[in-house]
């Protein structure tokens, strides 16, 4: 066994798991506090990387850029749903289903239209471009950097949700919806935050992609269904269960990628196993996610009290 | 004499006003072939074999989407599935067509009856989502396959022969074919919601908790309703296989999912022949669209927001309109 190797693809596993997890945050506080499916949720993470790598080449700072774009997306998010989801929280899924799926249309063209077809990239600035060294391990720098950003969202998030009073109102809403109007809050205002916040992280988890992928036209489409799957395996409306969904799916999803073959190789001849391998491991998540819904239904850490 | 008049009046009553302009419709391309070889326009046939294809897939969706009310954001699957059943046994230099639609229903049958034991036992949210990505898995399966193209696809050099019978080479055959088959399917489906299993259906579609008191295991009947669906959309994809004679995951993406509802939609959910005037429109407006802009499918997004949000029923809704106000 390779233990050097081991260390690099876990450390990818929890990479690709805190991505997931700046998606699926917002996508299962929309689930469960709106009951709103939102297929355009990758726009977000697409608009966040085409703005950070515009304003980078404006402002000429990285850290400038990240702000100036994180304003952006929350903006959009929040005109998204001022202007359209707000009039479809009441309408049945296929509605939510049908318009978000216009939205990814549009938002795609728009995208198409402004920057073109051709990719943008972020460039690094020479700090974050090096290699850290860990004895005989070397990492590239900017790996650190995108768990460390995934970590400290998800931290702040947890303080977030869970110190303050917005957040009790958020987790209230996740839980009970109808009692939660029934108080007096301003449920409309409460919306429109969770909304905007969800676009938000969306849209940092492409800023942070966008430097090692470089920002393309429908990036969002592919990752957000793996998005979904964290979702639905955490549980919808749980954000406990987004975290540790989405470092399990990064994590069987990588480990799955680099070390399925050689496990196949054990019981079935080499050439086979090289075949079987890359489909399997293909599958590994969606496999994971029927086994999971085969035993529990409502995913590992439902809400407790659901209206 | 007598009965002959009781007959048409049986039928007239039966027929309302919107049935009469499907049906013409219907007939009409029945004769389409011969009319674009008089007005000398192959590339008609074309346009049109392909919305008669979609049309049998977005019927076979609206078969569980509109009429069970089961949302699946994975369809596109059937499709991918009965087109890889005529690519993977060409590239074996295996061409029979028999052996190909077999194939395609048995594959199709399974996959469905499989991924179905799984999503339907989950509702609402967490079976658009559970579709969906039973059809991102077949999709990533088949990118991995790089002994069948990977990501690239197959082409298929020549289509599914059915030796003696049938000649599909010819674009008029096949587009017979798919144009039969077409009527096939709705005389199948027409038999299916209209008979005691579809009232089942479309009852636990409104009331699932009510058809269960009254005896009736939901689950069975909407599992043997979704593997229907997905054999039908299985032989639209041994066709679209034929038709467009090159086959690559991307056939199976997601969007194109979208795009089956999207036809439903346009047409009317919960019409008979919604989905083929949903077909025809959708490829019509792609056409005419993408020849003016390269930024069209804003248009068509803008299209979907508006459709949603301000008419309700599609263009079913609007022929049964236009019979009402005429009353």
């Amino acid at each position: 066994m390779n233990w050097e190797l081991l260390i690099i693809q876990c450390l990818n596993g929890l990479q690709l798991g805190l991505l997931l997890f700046l998606l699926a945050a917002g996508l299962t506080l929309i689930f469960g506090i709106m009951d709103f499916i939102n297929l355009s949720h990758g726009a977000f993470y697409m608009i966040g990387a085409y703005f950070c790598a515009s304003l980078v080449g404006l402002t000429g700072s990285l850290i400038l850029a990240v702000i100036l774009s994180l304003v952006g997306v929350l903006i959009i998010g929040a005109l998204v749903e001022a202007i359209l989801a707000r009039r479809l929280y009441q309408n049945d899924h296929l509605d939510h289903v049908l318009v978000t799926f216009g939205l990814i249309l549009c938002f795609d063209t728009v995208v198409h239209f402004f920057w073109g077809t051709q990719g943008m990239t972020i460039p690094l600035p020479p700090t974050l471009d090096g290699q850290i060294t860990i004895g005989s391990i070397v990492i590239p720098t900017y790996r650190f950097v995108i768990i460390t950003g995934g970590l400290l969202v998800a931290g702040g998030l947890y303080l977030l949700v869970n110190k303050t009073h917005l957040g009790m109102l958020i987790r209230a809403g996740a839980s009970n919806r109808v009692m939660v109007t029934a108080l007096g809050v301003n449920i409309d205002r409460l919306y429109m935050i969770v909304f905007a916040i969800g676009a938000a992280m969306a849209g940092f988890a492409g800023m942070l992609i966008a430097p090692l992928t470089e920002a393309s036209v429908g990036m969002g489409n592919e990752i957000i269904i793996i998005a979904f799957v964290v979702v639905i395996v955490g549980g919808i409306g749980s954000i406990k269960g987004a975290f540790f969904g989405a470092l399990l799916i990064g994590l069987i999803d990588t480990l799955g990628r680099s070390y399925l073959d050689g496990f196949l190789k054990l019981s079935m001849p080499p050439n086979y196993a090289e075949t079987a391998a890359p489909a399997l491991s293909a599958m590994m998540v969606y496999i994971l996610m029927a086994a999971i819904l085969a035993f529990r239904p409502r995913g590992l850490f439902p809400p407790t009290h659901k209206s | 004499m007598k009965i002959k008049n009781s007959l048409s009046a049986h039928l007239a009553k039966k027929m309302s006003g919107p049935t009469i302009v499907y049906l013409v419709f219907i007939v009409l391309l029945g004769f389409a072939p011969s009319i674009f070889s008089l007005i000398n326009e192959p590339f008609y046939l074309d346009l049109l074999s392909r919305i008669l294809v979609l049309s049998i897939a977005a019927l076979s969706l609206n078969l569980i989407l509109g009429y069970g009310g089961m949302i699946s954001l994975g369809h596109a699957a059937y499709l991918g599935i009965g087109a890889y059943c005529v690519g993977i046994p060409a590239y074996y230099e295996i061409y029979n067509g028999f052996v190909h639609l077999a194939l395609a229903i048995v594959f199709s049958g399974l996959f469905a009856l499989f991924s179905g034991m799984v999503s339907l036992r989950t509702k609402g949210v967490y079976f658009i989502m559970i579709t969906l990505a039973f059809t991102q898995m077949l999709y990533f399966t088949f990118v991995s396959l790089e002994e069948y193209g990977g990501d690239d696809g197959l082409v298929i050099e020549l289509r599914s022969e059915f030796p003696s019978i049938l000649d599909i080479e010819n674009n008029t055959t096949l587009y017979y074919c798919i144009y039969l088959t077409l009527l096939g399917s709705f005389l199948i489906v027409h038999r299916i919601i209209n008979s005691p299993f579809g009232r089942v259906i479309i009852g636990s579609k409104h009331n699932e908790e009510r058809m269960q008191a009254l005896g009736y295991n939901t689950y069975r009947y909407k599992l043997v309703c979704y593997v229907i669906s997905g054999v039908i959309c299985g032989i639209a994809g041994v066709f679209l296989g034929n038709f467009t004679s090159f086959i690559s995951p991307e056939m199976m993406d997601w969007t194109h999912s979208g795009e089956l509802i999207f036809m439903i939609v346009i047409g009317g959910v919960n019409a008979l022949f919604g989905p083929l005037i949903g077909a025809a429109l959708f490829i019509f407006f792609e056409e005419w669209l993408s020849g003016i802009t390269v930024y069209w499918h804003f248009i068509f997004g803008l299209l979907l927001i508006v459709l949603v949000l301000f008419g309700k029923g599609g263009a079913n809704g609007l022929i049964t309109a236009l019979f009402k106000n005429k009353k």
